[in-house]
């Protein structure tokens, strides 16, 4: 009896083993983490990252950038959202970058960077990402990693097609999703059809300074126009849209949108329109609209409130716009590196429809027109058409090439990266995403040369994938190596907000470029104080000017007498170091704003309306130097009547 | 002109290079600084190695109370002169002089070197040990004596967080290929000498 007792005990143990560790499998990681894998996205302390990930973060309005293949975040850089951390939107300098034509707005969702472009290959100068919100490109330099410029794009909502650069940097595209009454006017929804507009705007790019301005807005037909891509080498020139919503529906658009057998890829030859313009061609209507630039000299932003744009009318520019019937709400636009293949990554369609430009070319000289919407000619789809991929998966989104022949879909229902042959349209491949995939990217992937060593897949779901974090969880990335026939999964980390899209590129593209200061000598903000001998306290009414210093490890002046209740003051802080990764940081208690994070030879502003009389402290955010808790000082609050007159010190005896 | 005098010339001439390149540089490491900050020392300047390396060395040492590497002092003024001096006292006696002449500028030379660095001495002893009373931070050696900052005057020493490096640059290799090179001036023109004697 005693002998089965323990015969039967030692079974259950060796059972419950062997379940636990099948329970180990069966979790998670028979994908991923073989050690090979874990060895390619090693990146040794402090050693560097072979490329920069820039990852939009959707809703979260910023910008992310990380390091591949490693994972590792490096800075959140704020763009269309106010930031406390960084001021962003607080202080007084930055506030200006948030203003459009409906007034300050804390807050968009940046959907998809793009770095640009010399002679077709990335250059790493600049990343412009749009607001797909309150409609609006920003321009991040690459020097300061900072936004610099944000304007506005009037006549646009849903912001989504954008904001795509051609090969050179000579425009960046923002196409509307929205199609809305242009001008703006009370009018009856269900009068959309015929009646409204979507504009597809042409941002000229300054070549020396990579600065935005809005060269014309093309008005098409009311559809919605959801993503867009330069043609390169042979298509250079010719833009190409997806659109969805040709039925111009107005109402339960899931339904009444998703009817039509095939919607567009619109064809614009951005160059013939460029040349009609510059001959005087197109209309100028009045349209307010915020352009916004920050000075890297005045460390401050200004906002220009512009007030007419010029538009083009398509049919007005004969053989300049062409519509691809493309099967079944198309979403993603992808152009190869060659120019040739233009993919509609029809998200409702079983197959996935490529277009041959020398097709669309052919059809276009031989004037095989299929129809016209609105007046503008419809080609058709069997004579543009290179191939299909058949049933390769559901609810193909986006595609990105690797410059080797190779092409990379996401499918966001089946949940999935597919590789394929250009050409032959073949499936080679395919990886599960956990989960839910949207945009891919690999470095260089919208331009003429890819650099394919890795696809970077961002998830919209991540539910298991983490520990857990409550009912909201993280989004996430996902790396894989794409070297070799089969794709290998590497890693899967967790991004900020929504990693809608990312843009990539070689490290050393940029990481030269990157300046580890503002020069002092070079500060031209109107407040800076550039030595202790420049600082001071003014009084203009309530209005009081502090113009302070901050070096290791003291603010000057920092005991200040003569601030009254009811007084507005501005304190404006310059660091004056000149060492690199040395920023001091200022917060004033009871300041109904952020703290101000000041990088070496920057000045920055904040408000504070004292409402009580008493002495209050400020002090330095930023942990500086072995003297950083003891980088603080006093302002003295007197009652309104009071006549003390402003004094201010720093260091004397007592 | 004779060989030596050729010779004399050159070793003459070649001082005139410290109006051009660095006498010492002074390097600082430590762990927060991947680019060390440094120091350039030319008979008239202070110069960063890198941009804003002495403001940052100021930055440093004014935590134990080391005075701010001043933007000029009195040496900026008499070395060059000395040098100027020094090097026409050498073209004269290359024209004029003999070769006896020569071993009087090598002495000459010699001796206004190490004043050069005994003066450097000083003011490197000064600036690593006159420290404000009120400094914030405090050392002292294990005897109990205030522990002084000095960079070393040749060499490499630690000083609290930082390795300190002080070595000559091109211009003191300069100064002592000049120096060197008016002993040969001597040696040659004394040969020459003995030479015509014997014929």
């Amino acid at each position: 009896m005693k002998q089965i007792l323990k015969v039967s005990v030692g079974f259950l143990i060796t059972a419950l083993v062997f379940t636990s560790c099948n329970n180990d499998k069966s979790s998670k990681s028979n994908s991923a983490l073989s050690s090979s894998a874990a060895e390619k996205v090693y990146v040794a302390p402090g050693e560097y990252d072979e490329f920069y990930a820039f990852i939009s973060g959707g809703f979260s309005g910023q910008l992310s950038v990380y390091g591949l293949p490693s994972g590792r975040l490096f800075k959140v850089i704020p763009v269309f959202s106010q930031d406390a951390e960084k001021a962003w939107g607080y202080n007084e300098e930055t506030k200006p970058m948030l203003n459009t034509s409906h007034g300050f707005i804390p807050w968009d969702d940046s959907h998809h960077p793009d770095i640009s472009q010399t002679n077709g290959v990335v250059d790493g100068r600049y990343v412009y990402i749009n607001a797909n919100n309150t409609p609006r490109i920003a321009k991040i330099d690459l020097t300061t990693f900072e936004t610099t410029e944000i304007i506005e794009i009037p006549n646009s909502a849903g912001n989504h097609s954008s904001s795509f650069v051609t090969e050179n940097t000579e425009y960046v595209v923002a196409g509307t999703r929205f199609s809305i009454p242009i001008p703006q006017r009370d009018m009856s929804i269900k009068d959309y059809k015929g009646n409204f507009k979507g504009a597809l705007s042409f941002l000229k790019i300054n070549p020396d300074n990579g600065e935005m301005a809005i060269k014309f807005q093309l008005l098409m037909p009311g559809f919605n126009y959801d993503l867009s891509h330069p043609g390169r080498g042979k298509s250079h020139g010719w833009f190409f849209f997806t659109t969805y919503n040709t039925e111009e529906a107005n109402s339960l658009l899931e339904v009444n949108a998703s009817q039509n057998d095939k919607d567009f890829i619109a064809a614009i030859n951005w160059k013939k329109i460029e040349e009609y313009v510059n001959n005087g061609g197109g209309t100028k209507v009045p349209s307010k609209y915020a352009h916004n630039l920050y000075s890297d000299e005045t460390h401050t932003a200004t906002s220009t409130m512009m007030d007419e744009v010029l538009t083009v009318n398509p049919l007005d520019v004969p053989g300049a716009v062409y519509l691809l019937p493309t099967p079944k709400s198309p979403h993603g636009c992808d152009v190869d590196p060659t120019g040739e293949y233009i993919v509609g990554n029809g998200k409702l369609s079983a197959n996935l429809t490529v277009h041959s430009f020398t097709k669309m070319l052919d059809a276009i000289k031989n004037n095989k027109i299929d129809g016209e919407a609105y007046g503008i000619p419809i080609l058709k789809f069997e004579d543009v058409l290179a191939g299909s991929v058949v049933q390769p998966g559901l609810g193909p989104l986006h595609t990105e090439f690797d410059g080797k022949g190779n092409a990379y879909t996401t499918f966001f229902i089946s949940s999935e990266v597919v590789k394929w042959k250009l050409g032959t349209w073949e499936v080679i491949d395919r990886k599960p995403t956990y989960y839910s995939v949207g945009h891919l990217m690999i470095p260089g992937g919208n331009s003429g040369q890819p650099f394919g060593k890795y696809v970077l897949a961002m998830n919209k779901i991540t539910k298991d994938r983490y520990l857990p974090t409550g009912p909201e969880v993280t989004q996430s990335a996902q790396l894989y190596d794409i070297t070799g026939d089969k794709m290998e999964l590497l890693l899967d980390f967790p991004t900020i907000g929504e990693p809608h899209y990312a843009a990539g590129c070689p490290a050393d593209l940029i990481r030269a470029n990157s300046k580890k200061l503002y020069e002092l000598g070079k500060n031209k903000h109107p407040y800076a104080a550039k030595e202790d001998a420049d600082t001071k306290v003014t009084r203009k009414g309530n209005e009081v000017h502090i113009q302070m210093t901050m070096i290791r490890s003291h603010f000057s002046p920092d005991n200040i007498e003569g601030i009254k209740v009811g007084d507005k003051v501005y304190f404006h802080v310059t660091n004056l170091e000149q060492d690199y990764d040395v920023p001091h940081g200022i917060a004033m208690i009871g300041a109904n704003t952020s703290e101000l994070l000041i990088m070496p030879g920057q000045t920055e502003t904040f408000v504070w309306e004292p409402k009580e009389v008493g002495v209050w402290p400020f002090y330095c955010t930023d942990f500086c130097s072995a003297l950083h808790q003891e980088m603080q000082g006093y302002v003295r609050v007197s009652p309104a009547s009071s006549n003390i007159e402003l004094s201010w010190s720093l260091g004397e005896d007592f | 002109m004779k060989k030596s005098n050729i010779i004399m010339l050159i070793a003459a001439l070649f001082p005139l290079a410290l109006f051009i390149f660095p006498l010492w540089n002074i390097t600082l490491e430590a762990p927060q600084y991947p680019t060390p900050l440094g120091m350039n020392i030319y008979i008239n300047d202070f110069a960063d190695a890198n941009p804003y390396d002495i403001k940052n060395i100021n930055l440093m040492n004014h935590y134990v109370g080391m005075k701010y590497i001043p933007e000029a002092i009195p040496e900026f003024k008499i070395f060059p002169a000395g040098i100027i001096i020094s090097s026409l006292i050498g073209l004269f006696i290359v024209f004029k002089g003999n070769y006896k002449w020569f071993l009087g500028w090598f002495i000459l030379m010699v001796v206004l070197s190490a004043a050069g660095l005994y003066d450097f001495y000083i003011w490197e002893h000064d600036y690593g040990h006159d420290l404000d009373p009120k400094a914030i931070m405090k050392f002292t050696n294990p005897d109990g004596t205030v522990m002084g900052f000095q960079p070393p005057l040749f060499g490499t020493k630690h000083i609290l967080n930082f390795t300190a490096h002080s070595y000559p640059r091109l211009g003191a290799f300069f100064l002592g290929l000049g120096i060197a090179t008016s002993l040969l001036a001597y040696y040659v023109g004394l040969k020459t000498h003995k030479k015509t004697l014997k014929v």
